[in-house]
């Protein structure tokens, strides 16, 4: 887990303040002045750099060369800003209770920025720093530069703050100290001369007469002696932000070393280095930089403030931009990877995110636009499938999807034939539980279209559900139980190639049965050329949907688009489609877990384009239309006469798949096969009558027709039932599994039984589980 | 509700025990989830035991302590 946090790389440092040597925060800063925030920004430049005045005048500016919008157009003017910052804001004055707090002695030798910069660090965090200069003044080269470009003004600013922190200068100091000297005195010296003092202060040297130091820690080899500055560069030029970088990295390893901790742990990161960040510039418009009305005076106070609101504040976020559950959970996956890590960690206490990993649709979209390839659907898959060993997942998550899988399954769906005569088969339907519950019609066309159209082979006929839901509830007891068991079907048909119209179904086939021939059936459709003729319908611009299970099936694609475009359709592919398509949120159970994000998952892909769409999996088509969004499956193109009709349909409800599903297998028996099934149960000869409102609700309760029978047929066997003094309506309960039922009804004249209404709970009270 | 509330009140007076035919009292019932049971009062047939819990209770309070219990 931890090694997948670290793939997410939305918490590396933006380009500008990697390339920073001391790493000035610049996004920070830029989005605080752009809000005209002047306090957060100084205070977020003085974090990095002690001295703001001079820096704002004279860095030589790593990070505007490094500044992404370089790429395209001029990059943020951020010493120009940062220079404004520091003349319209109010500086912190150091806390009088920075006095000194230890007894450590430690001596700074040469007055210039390098060396001041460790001072000032060192003063702060307690130490009594004696600083020794051998010229009259601090400042070192600073005061070489040019007085227009650098002001005296600016230098004396940014210096007074040692004389606030009780640091002991002694200027006009000869370097004619050595170190050996100076060792007696003080616990630590930090020799931080020009160039040329090396050999003064008796430090190795290479042969250009430049000290030689630890590159990390600037220890020079000497016990408690580091060295920076001009004594490590001679006479080469670097940077003041150079300079203070090294002066407090130096401090760090003074205050290491004097605390008598590893100088050398966790210092990765320390200096200038490549950002790991990754920010898309698709869709910037690139503005020009704001011009100062007065260059020799900087920027007035709102041209660094306009020019501040250039930045388009670098960060990654390329999954969240185009995944509506991460993005509802206002995080990214670094951040996600850990709370569920807690989460699964967690021995007693709430499990705050277990609705999180239930609510992902496993889609892989994320993997798909990550820098890194960071899949969060594995990360919440395999959670999930922990959480099952722990015995800690919520039954009420994946309880529902899981029955209907029971359901696909059973004796009353699910079947496997050859086709008849036969005692093997070549291909093998298997349209998978969702086609044969929202089109079971479309079952039987496309089962016969096969038969006629590859007469040279048999084609025999498998209902059922692949195992998927139990793959996204993270039962990998059932779902191996249940691909066993179509492995051992196949292979009892004789090894038949399996045609998958479902996508979802053609994934488990491809993935976990690698020993199974398949075929998606659009390819077969399309490389046989045995489309079925369109019956009907007037050509007209569609978009396309791809099911999310499609995403890197280039060859299903490409079928889809000659088949529809053969049909006289004209396509205008949405911009998230093939590769990049997004689930309809059934994959994983989203729909299920969390039905408010669900919703929003639907309206944001629905709303993507006007034209009618066009997919080929029957739950992403149900569950647009629920919507309203006017959506067909590629069969309904085949097969269906009214096309304009048949794109408006609302998908049956969950009680009516099931029906479906049941239909199907007892139509196909006895219509294909000649074989009738056994006869209905008791509870199935219970006749309900529902208003439309009252069946909406038990859909939306998910409440099935058969559990409403189950309860009747307990409840009138029984006469366990409670009666109401107003209405006389009766009301019953039963748990037949892991739900209570509750049921509202009256007895119709003619044997029916009329409902009222209907809900559920999981909680169990004494004798609801009696048969 | 909490789990160690004991409370929870329907409007009972409107049914009646249709096998029994008497008015439903309130009387301590003990209620369970994944491992956890505790009492609560409920209206209930005196004679055979039946209970009554109304929608709003179901799908209020009682789905609530289901979805504590389960994150626990």
């Amino acid at each position: 887990m931890r090694l997948l946090e670290d793939e997410c790389i939305q918490d590396c440092a933006p380009r500008c303040t990697a390339r920073c040597p001391a790493h000035v925060d610049a996004r920070t800063l830029l989005a605080a002045i752009g809000r005209g925030d002047v306090s957060t920004a100084l205070e977020t430049f003085m974090r990095a750099v002690p001295f703001p005045g001079i820096i704002s005048h004279v860095c030589d500016r790593p990070c505007e060369d490094e500044c992404l919008y370089g790429e395209i157009g001029n990059p943020i003017a951020i010493r120009a800003i940062e220079r404004t910052c520091v003349e319209q804001g109010d500086r912190p004055k150091p806390k009088a209770s920075l006095r000194p707090q230890r007894n450590e002695r430690v001596a700074i030798i040469g007055g210039g920025i390098s060396g001041l910069t460790t001072a000032h660090d060192l003063a702060r965090k307690g130490y009594r720093v004696t600083v020794f200069e051998s010229t009259k003044r601090l400042g070192g080269r600073l005061w070489r530069a040019d007085r227009d470009y650098l002001p005296a003004a600016v230098i004396e600013a940014d210096l007074a703050v040692l004389g606030d922190l009780d640091i002991d200068v002694r200027l006009g100091t000869p370097l004619g100290n050595t170190v050996d000297l100076l060792i007696d005195d003080f616990d630590a010296i930090y020799a931080a001369a020009g160039p040329g003092a090396a050999a003064v202060l008796g430090l190795p040297m290479d042969d250009r007469g430049s000290a030689v130091v630890d590159p990390v820690t600037f220890s020079t080899g000497i016990d408690g002696v580091f060295a920076g500055g001009g004594l490590l560069w001679g006479t080469e030029m670097h940077s003041s932000i150079t300079s203070i970088s090294e002066g407090r990295r130096a401090g760090i390893s003074i205050d290491r070393y004097l605390q008598e901790v590893s100088l050398t742990a966790s210092r990765s990161g320390e200096g200038p280095y490549e950002s790991c960040l990754y920010t898309s510039l698709e869709g910037v418009d690139a503005h020009p930089r704001i011009e100062m009305g007065n260059p020799d005076d900087g920027y007035e106070w709102y041209e660094a403030m306009l020019e501040a609101q250039r930045c388009i504040q670098c960060e990654c976020m390329e999954c969240v931009d185009v995944c509506q559950y991460l993005e509802d959970y206002g995080k990214y996956p670094r951040k996600y990877v850990r709370e569920i890590y807690n989460n699964l960690s967690i021995v007693s206490g709430t499990r705050h995110s277990n609705k999180f990993i239930n609510s992902c649709s496993l889609c892989g979209l994320c993997a798909e636009v990550c820098p890194t390839d960071l899949d969060m659907g594995e990360v919440v898959l395999e959670a999930r499938r922990t959480m099952v060993e722990q015995d800690r997942m919520p039954p009420s998550a994946h309880d529902f999807a899981l029955r209907d899988m029971q359901f696909s399954n059973g004796g009353k769906s699910a079947m496997a034939k050859n086709a008849p005569g036969t005692d093997s088969s070549s291909y093998v339907l298997f349209p998978g539980c969702q086609l044969a519950a929202s089109a079971p019609e479309h079952v039987q066309k496309l089962f016969s279209h096969l038969t006629t159209s590859l007469p040279d082979d048999d084609v025999g006929l498998m209902l059922g559900c692949c195992g998927s839901p139990a793959n996204w509830a993270g039962r990998s007891d059932l779902f191996d139980e249940t691909i066993t068991r179509w492995q051992q079907e196949l292979v009892a048909m004789g090894d038949p190639t399996v045609v998958l119209p479902c996508s979802s179904c053609f994934q488990v086939f491809k993935t976990s049965l690698p020993d199974v021939e398949i075929v998606s059936l659009w390819e077969l459709l399309d490389a046989e050329g045995i489309t079925p003729e369109a019956v009907a319908g007037e050509p007209r611009m569609v978009s396309i949907h791809d099911p999310c299970t499609t995403r890197h099936e280039t060859g299903i694609h490409d079928s889809i688009r000659r088949m529809v475009g053969d049909m006289g359709y004209e396509i205008d592919e949405l911009k998230a489609s093939r590769e990049k398509t997004s689930c309809c949120s059934y994959g994983g159970h989203t729909w299920l877990a969390n039905p408010d994000l669900s919703n929003r998952i639907v309206e944001r892909r629905i709303s993507e384009n006007d034209a009618d769409y066009v997919t080929y999996c029957a739950m992403c088509r149900d569950f647009f239309a629920a919507k309203g969004k006017r959506t067909l499956h590629v069969l309904d193109l085949m097969f269906e006469p009214d096309v304009d009709e048949r794109a408006g349909r609302t998908g049956p409800g969950y009680s009516q798949r099931h029906e479906n599903r049941a239909r199907l297998k007892r139509k196909l028996l006895k219509e294909i096969w000649g074989e009738s099934m056994a006869g209905d149960e008791q509870c199935e000869s219970i006749i309900l009558r529902l208003s439309d409102d009252v069946a909406a609700r038990l859909d939306d309760r998910l409440i099935l027709i058969e559990d409403i029978q189950r309860v009747i047929e307990y409840a009138e066997r029984t006469g366990r039932r409670l009666a109401n003094r107003d209405t006389g309506h009766l009301l019953a309960y039963h748990r037949p599994d892991a739900v209570t039922y509750w049921v509202e009804y009256l007895p119709t004249d003619d044997g029916a039984y009329e409902i009222f209404n209907a809900y559920s709970h999981r909680m169990e009270i004494p004798g609801s589980n009696e048969t | 509700m909490s789990p160690n509330e004991e409370t929870i009140l329907g409007d009972e007076s409107h049914w009646l025990c249709a096998n029994c035919g008497v008015p439903l009292e309130i009387s301590k019932v003990d209620v369970a989830y994944l491992g956890s049971g505790f009492p609560v009062d409920l209206a209930r047939c005196p004679r055979c035991g039946l209970v009554f819990i109304p929608e709003e209770l179901a799908l209020g309070r009682m789905l609530d302590v289901e979805q504590q219990l389960e994150d626990k």
